[in-house]
């Protein structure tokens, strides 16, 4: 069958509502965006367990410092679920970590926003994990059925960890003065970069509409922000908080994309640091593996 | 006897039992998101949240028995250093995966002796709280040992760091097996146990984990820690600063 047909084909089973599975034929475009796609959601899971990861040793209770751990944890859990399903795809993890350290893969901008206080912990759980579960429980039915039940498990912890970072927003809300000014500080930084995780305006969205077609993506950026906002509006009333007025800063949107956000050096340096201090380790790992499959060879032979 | 009488006793005993797994599991919290690799960053999440959790249970049974109302917050943030009474080893710094897996190995084959025998202790809420314990430090300890195996055997690197980090750690583990009066009380109690009996497993675990990691046992040194007495170095105050800072910026607040 030559391409056109095989293309045809499978646009025909895409739009039956058919997953495609790892071994079937699939457009070498199809397959580059969704490395693209699940390598960039891979990463910021990875990258996203530094700003909340900065808050484990500061928690201000031992309860939630345990639900915090749990879901830095969880985080991890997701990137490792993620690469796995990226390799399906016949990339490897090393190689996608390679592309992340090497700064050329791209991540979450919201990761490269600071988290000062504790109520940004709060915020990162309601608006971020919020925005992430609009914009992930549409890929539960995405075409691609490794990345489509990767997506199902992930969203059921996503939404767990929403409600907990709601009842952190809930508890300072009832709190203090200092506690009430802490959640809406922490509410004004994040609102916006929340609004930006659902990508640029639809008209400027240079992937959206082949993603549509294919079935990765099943709504547009414009539809889920708003959706977004009307889920959040009514839960910053029930605390007593007020949403920022204003207008979305693209031109902050791009900066930070571009990596001069206010801690995407620190991010990379994170990552990085990390993997050269563990480099001895996953070395020492390897000879250890290699010498025992050896010994192993040689006692069998 | 100890001036602290019985149910003294019975406090602190618990309370050194809690603050070392606190203590170990605020040290292995600070490497969440910095392992050398993914897996790694589960792993000692996993080993830091079971710690963490027994920790819990055993801060609210102390301040149980203490019966001033302490709750496990009050009691984790609001002591100060010298009321701290984890073992000196759980507070050593992370330093690098080998410091940080050969702390835990040193731990682990302590704390699952210990746990086994307190799975029996006359005191039924220890005994519960160390039955759930001893399957964890029995995961742990396999985590930890398949570790110190692997850097042991690994390179001359792997080797000549994870054989410093025993040498550095070695002398904060004499006092885990040095029974003092709060010990001794217990155990005639039936409530604590025998620490000769643990230190027999501990050294048998030691010594078949080392061989198999090709490590030295290091040599024992004159000078030894007693983090269970409330002496502490120079990191637990530090740790605590950072662990307290929420709690002792706003008295009082709910979070």
């Amino acid at each position: 069958m030559d391409t056109a047909a095989l293309e045809e084909r499978f646009q025909a089973r895409i739009d039956a509502d058919e997953r495609i599975e790892p071994k079937d034929w699939m457009p070498d475009g199809y397959r580059r965006a969704l490395i693209r796609q699940m390598a960039q959601h891979a990463h910021s899971e990875i990258v996203g367990m530094l700003p909340e990861g900065n808050w484990i040793t500061r928690a201000p209770t031992l309860k939630r410092k345990a639900i915090l751990m749990a879901k830095v944890q969880d985080e991890g859990g997701h990137g490792a679920y993620l690469y796995g399903a990226t390799e399906t795809l016949g990339v490897t993890r090393a190689a996608l970590i390679e592309e992340l350290l090497a700064g050329s893969a791209k991540y979450s901008s919201i990761f490269n926003y600071p988290t000062p206080t504790w109520a940004d912990i709060g915020a990162i759980g309601w608006l971020v994990d919020g925005a992430a579960i609009m914009n992930q429980i549409p890929l539960c039915r995405c075409s691609y059925g490794p990345y489509a039940r990767a997506m199902v498990r992930i969203c059921k912890e996503e939404s767990f960890h929403q409600r907990q970072g709601y009842d952190i927003m809930l508890a300072l809300a009832r709190g203090t003065e200092a506690q009430r000014r802490m959640a809406q500080g922490a509410l004004d930084r994040w609102w916006w970069p929340a609004l930006m995780m659902f990508g640029p305006p639809d008209a400027e969205s240079k992937h959206s509409a082949q993603s549509m077609r294919w079935k990765v993506k099943r709504f547009t950026n414009d539809e889920l922000r708003e959706r977004f906002i009307e889920f959040t509006v009514p839960q910053a009333e029930y605390l007593g908080l007020s949403i920022p007025q204003g207008t979305i800063d693209w031109n902050e949107f791009h900066e930070v994309l571009r990596g001069n956000g206010p801690c995407n050096r620190e991010r990379l340096e994170a990552r990085r640091r990390a993997h050269q201090n563990g480099g001895w380790v996953r070395e020492a790992a390897l000879a250890y593996a290699e010498k025992h499959r050896s010994g192993y060879r040689e006692a069998v032979q | 006897m100890s001036t602290r009488g019985d149910s003294g006793n019975h406090g602190a005993f618990v309370l050194r039992l809690a603050d070392s797994n606190l203590v170990l599991a605020q040290r292995l919290g600070e490497w969440i998101g910095h392992a050398p690799a993914l897996e790694e960053d589960l792993g000692l999440a996993n080993t830091a949240l079971d710690l963490l959790g027994q920790a819990r249970l055993l801060l609210t049974y102390a301040g149980a028995l203490e019966g001033r109302g302490r709750d496990e917050d009050a009691l984790a943030y609001l002591r100060e250093e010298g009321e701290y009474l984890n073992c000196a080893l759980a507070e050593q710094p992370n330093g690098d995966f080998g410091d940080t897996l050969a702390r835990q190995f040193l731990f682990d084959a302590w704390q699952l002796p210990l746990y086994e025998r307190l799975a029996s202790s006359r005191d039924p809420q220890l005994a519960a709280i160390a039955a759930r314990g001893v399957k964890e430090a029995r995961y742990h300890l396999r985590y930890s040992s398949g570790w110190v195996v692997r850097l042991g055997d690994g390179t001359a690197e792997s080797h000549g760091r994870v054989q410093g980090s025993l040498e550095r750690l070695w002398p904060y583990t004499a006092e885990l097996f040095d029974a003092d009066d709060i010990d001794r009380a217990m155990q005639v109690a039936g409530i604590g146990v025998d620490l000769g009996a643990v230190r027999v497993d501990w050294e048998q675990t030691v010594a078949a984990v080392l061989a198999e990691a090709t490590l030295a046992r290091p040599g024992d040194r004159p000078w030894h820690w007693y983090g269970k007495r409330g002496e502490h170095g120079e990191h637990l105050g530090h740790m605590l600063a950072q662990m307290q800072a929420l709690q002792r910026a706003h008295p009082g607040a709910r979070w």
